[in-house]
């Protein structure tokens, strides 16, 4: 079956006076050319041509000012993202690091995973469906590309204020394309986060992970080494859609009478990208390609500079060859399209029928559309000449592309308010203070809209395609079994927090770090890696680009203490509307292993074994911390003061006990405390099974508003757990040798149907669930 | 020898694996089929897994049941192969003419993933035997177009013939008229069930292990059925 019938191209012989070609470039050295339109600047124009020895073609100025955009350069944010290696710790488990596609960690013998996550904030605005489903997709390539199988995702997403209007259409867009996408793949959604907050309102935050696993001999790269093999090109074919997806040139006019220009959000086909998916594993096991590269954010022009630098070769490419979705397209069209679901594959010439066989067995277009070249002499690197229709419109260097784009050290400044910001310390509110007003305080949070259930979200996603989904939220992380025959798999959890951040940028990165570390922690498993994606404002605002350095060196900081490393991650700048930034927002996540998935452990409560309940204990200790809490936000929209203490020793300390108390058995649910503290945690752990819990405040947590203190504050390096009846002297013996504080709060109540907090208030169950879980429906409707 | 029961594999096919290692933990050998190879290689039943089929453009399962393998299928339907279509499988099913009534797009417009509660309506020999009549059960659902439609007159007629295989409990998740999880053909070998009893096989990934008592039920009747029956294309190939 033929799954992309051929169409008969429409051959237009010539344009406007034809191709502007090497030649002709070299010829017309004063034509004017509309770099700056492009976003390049003056010097960086200047720096092309004396790259080139002449002014570029139409083609390659394109070429260039994608690949010297921020998104695919990095040049504002090189100069920090230096610190993820320069501080990370040694580690022989990691296969590939930054700068490759994706991070890889070997998790056994024989077996690797590969995570990362990738934003697709901006035209997750534009057109909310494609453009969440289309950052699936995206992720998902990259994740193919490292020659993994990719087996679930998690989508960190963040909207503005949930009752405005414009979130009304921006989350069930959002919502329904990652479904959409994600569920068509057969991959498992098993987690993320869904936030509001007004600086989000024209700014949404649409972040995907990706995890992948694979056999280690099994990892590709994507090196277009051996001169003389094939350039192959397969999947979707090249259309005009998505061009300029991830730089300026959908602002731009390379003719400002055409009709032909196309919205720069990319058009997602799942199909295409399953069958895709299902071609690269069959040619990566019968060993078909030397390299392999996804076509992303500036489509071809990426991966043919990309690979061929990585590999110091050239290469020769013509664009005749590639399928067109519309015939009349130009060189520079063909070059920046961001279609989606295309791979780019290096293949020797012996293979090529092999590969081409395998690919029409998927339904999969696959055409070889160049070669690898040579070194120049001299060891100086390989050229990537391009052809179309047999005229010469590219002849560059690929490194000066893929490498050498312009690194800025931009200025940098602490923001003007920040003083008084965090001098307006949300510590000073007015906070109940009586049983009553407590009683409502817990109903009224935890319907907020961040801290309320999310089912109306994750019930558009698949969580148990593939058969190997452990945990899926709204478990603190979620947990896929990797190995069936020995019970080896793999938590992943996602966090940021934009409000901590605001108040302190370098503590912020810190507490998003640690608050995954702990959710990977609480299941059980061992953290090992950690991926990040770090959404920002403008990098041309001082101001922005401070809090960007600032969140670079708390991460990389953290990654340090806690001794695992940076595995690759993204830069999503420009999150801003007009002067007004989005809070700081860095999204981490972490990696950790279990070596028998068997022993993970959930959030909830669950049936106790002895009639009396299990016995619950908070760990770590809690201090007044209300400063950018989810109580000082919905209570007095307020936002203010210092966030509160990381302390990364604490939280190894931490971590470190609940693998070990997992490993012996003692715990029948952990649970982290992060935004909402305590009440929300039990909340939830009540909720999830419908077991009630008896609990009693500690002495020094009585009096006056101390009560909700102990509920509501968000002091960092805190989970409950739940342990059974008998074993309560044995788990405090092992905290007290790991140094980890405990407290006992009371024990788990399979019959009474209510959640009691002694002294203080009873709320059923059933209330709680009616309070949790209206809020969403209500918003978007059943 | 254990039972060797297919599971297709169509372009788009995802729950393909989990279909095979739920024919395994019952204690059956699951074969693979291909979408485009017309031959059934001699398995004893097959079941036509959940996804996206060529995409599920135009509608769930409308290009599949063009497919060479549902050719066969057809055929060996007739001559009393045990079927199972999940979700996707059943559309096709139903596309195919096979099953009656058809799936169409949830009430509510949004795919959904859920543990649903079932009743089992029909203990029959192929696909329930191992069930207790009206038994309640847990089984996972996810799907956009899972809404069950037929005329009333076909409604009568298979809760009449004792088609209806199971219902939704506690809240119909799409809308399906008379809350239709499941229905079988009028010989009872062939069964379309809309929820996915290979996502409950495993205490530790599903919500429950009631679905795996569909998979065990057929390799029940399978043990049970004169050699001289068993295998729908005569034999090992």
């Amino acid at each position: 079956m033929t799954i992309q019938p051929e169409v008969t191209d429409v051959v237009v012989d010539e344009f406007d006076g034809g191709p502007d070609t090497v030649q002709r470039a070299a010829a017309t050295p004063e034509e004017l050319q509309p770099y700056a339109e492009l976003g390049l600047r003056d010097d960086e124009y200047e720096r092309i041509r004396e790259v080139l020895g002449r002014r570029p073609t139409q083609s390659e100025l394109a070429m260039y000012s994608i690949m010297w955009s921020e998104h695919c350069s990095y040049k504002s944010s090189k100069v920090h993202l230096r610190q993820f290696g320069e501080k990370a710790p040694p580690s022989d488990k990691l296969l590939a690091g930054i700068g490759e596609n994706a991070g890889v960690i070997q998790i056994s013998d024989g077996v690797a995973v590969t995570f990362k996550v990738e934003s697709h904030n901006h035209p997750s605005y534009v057109e909310p469906y494609q453009g969440a489903a289309t950052g699936v997709g995206g992720i998902v390539r990259d994740i193919l590309a490292m020659g993994a199988r990719p087996v679930a995702v998690m989508d960190p997403l963040r909207f503005g204020a949930a009752d405005h209007e414009d979130t009304a259409r921006v989350l069930p867009g959002v919502v329904g394309g990652i479904g959409g996408y994600g569920n068509s793949l057969g991959l498992p959604n098993i987690g993320g986060e869904v936030v509001f907050d007004p600086c989000y309102q024209g700014n949404p935050l649409v972040n995907a992970l990706c995890l992948g696993v694979l056999p280690v001999d099994r990892l590709q790269n994507k090196a277009a080494a051996g001169p003389g093999n094939i350039v192959v090109l397969m999947g979707a074919k090249t259309g005009r859609d998505g061009i300029g997806g991830v730089s300026v040139l959908a602002s731009a006019t390379f003719d400002s009478g055409s009709e032909q220009r196309r919205p720069s959000v990319q058009v997602g086909d799942p199909f295409m990208e399953k069958l895709l998916i299902e071609a690269c594993l069959e040619l990566y096991d019968d060993r078909r390609v030397v390299g392999i590269q996804d076509l992303g954010g500036a489509g071809l022009t990426c991966a043919l500079t990309e690979t061929a630098a990585a590999a110091g070769t050239g290469m020769k490419v013509e664009l005749d060859q590639v399928p067109l979705r519309e015939p009349s397209m130009e060189p520079q069209e063909i070059l920046a399209s961001e279609s989606q679901e295309r791979m780019l594959l290096i293949v020797e010439p012996e293979q090529l029928e092999a590969v081409l066989k395998t690919a029409a067995r998927w339904g999969v277009l696959a055409t070889a559309i160049g070669e690898v070249t040579p070194p120049g002499p001299d060891g100086l690197p390989g050229r990537l000449t391009i052809t179309w229709r047999g005229h010469t419109v590219v002849d560059v260097p690929p490194g000066s592309l893929a490498d050498d784009g312009p690194v800025y050290a931009r200025p940098m400044r602490e923001p003007s308010d920040l003083i008084l910001l965090q001098a307006d310390r949300a510590e000073t509110l007015p906070r109940p203070s009586t049983p009553d007003a407590l009683r409502e305080t817990v109903l009224r949070m935890i319907a907020s809209p961040n801290l309320c259930d999310k089912t109306w979200v994750t019930e558009q996603y698949d969580r148990y395609v593939l058969g190997n989904t452990v945990l899926a939220q709204p478990e603190d992380a979620g947990v896929i079994r990797i190995d069936e025959r020995t019970g080896l798999g793999v938590a992943l959890s996602v966090d940021g927090n934009g409000r901590y951040a605001r108040l302190d940028p370098y503590a912020g990165a810190k507490l998003a770090l640690a608050e995954a570390y702990r959710n990977v922690a609480v299941t059980g498993a061992k953290p090992l890696a950690v991926t990040n994606c770090l959404n920002f404002g403008s990098p041309e605002d001082p101001a922005v680009m401070w809090q960007f350095a600032e969140a670079v060196r708390g991460l990389a900081d953290g990654c340090a203490e806690l001794g695992i490393p940076v595995t690759g991650g993204n830069v999503s700048f420009y999150n801003q509307t007009g002067a007004a930034a989005i809070h700081p927002t860095p999204v981490v996540g972490v990696l950790g292993v279990l070596d028998d998935v068997a022993q993970r452990v959930p959030m909830g409560f669950p049936k106790p074994a002895n009639p009396e309940g299990d016995i619950i204990f908070l760990l770590g200790e809690t201090q007044l911390e209300l400063s950018g809490s989810e109580w000082a936000w919905v209570s007095h929209e307020h936002l203010g003061g210092v966030p509160p203490k990381v302390d990364l020793a604490r939280e190894k300390a931490l971590a470190g006990l609940l693998a070990e108390a997992a490993r012996v058995g003692h715990l029948t649910a952990a649970h982290d405390l992060s935004d909402g503290g305590l009440a929300q945690v039990l909340v939830e752990a009540c909720l999830r099974r419908g077991i009630g819990a008896r609990i009693a405040l500690p002495e020094e947590f009585t009096a006056g508003s101390m009560p909700f203190v102990f509920l509501f504050s968000e002091s960092a390096g805190r989970a409950m757990v739940s342990v059974p009846h008998g074993q309560e002297k044995a788990f405090t013996a092992l905290c007290t040798e790991q140094g980890v504080p405990w407290t006992a709060l009371g024990v788990t109540d399979e019959n009474g149907g209510q959640l009691d907090v002694r002294d203080q208030f009873t709320i059923g169950l059933d209330e709680l669930r009616e309070a949790h879980t209206a809020t969403l429906p209500r918003l978007f409707g059943a | 020898m254990s039972a060797r029961v297919g599971v297709v594999t169509f372009p788009g096919s995802l729950d393909d694996g989990d279909a095979s290692r739920a024919v395994r933990i019952a204690g059956g050998d699951a074969v693979g089929l291909w979408h485009a190879d017309a031959d059934l290689h001699g398995v004893d039943a097959v079941i036509l897994p959940g996804g996206f089929s060529y995409g599920d453009y135009l509608r769930g399962g409308a290009i599949a049941r063009f497919a060479p393998v549902m050719q066969a299928i057809a055929d060996a339907v007739r001559d009393g192969l045990p079927v199972l279509g999940i979700c996707n499988g059943f559309q096709i099913l139903c596309e195919a003419h096979i099953l009656p009534g058809a799936l169409i797009r949830n009430q509510h417009m949004h795919f959904r993933a859920r543990d649903q509660r079932l009743r089992i309506e029909a203990v029959q020999p192929v696909w329930t035997n191992a069930f207790n009549d009206s038994q309640e059960v847990v089984i996972p659902i996810k799907h956009g177009e899972g809404r069950y439609v037929a005329d009333e007159r076909t409604l009568d007629e298979l809760e009449a013939n004792g088609q209806v295989i199971a219902r939704y409990v506690g809240g119909n998740p799409n809308g399906a008229q008379r809350d239709i999880a499941a229905v079988s053909n009028a010989a009872g070998n062939v069964v379309g069930i809309m929820p996915h009893p290979e996502h409950a096989v495993d205490a530790l990934t599903g919500p429950s292990t009631d679905g795996l008592s569909f998979f065990t039920s057929m390799l029940k009747f399978l043990a049970g059925r004169p050699a001289s029956e068993a295998s729908a294309a005569g034999g090992p190939a």
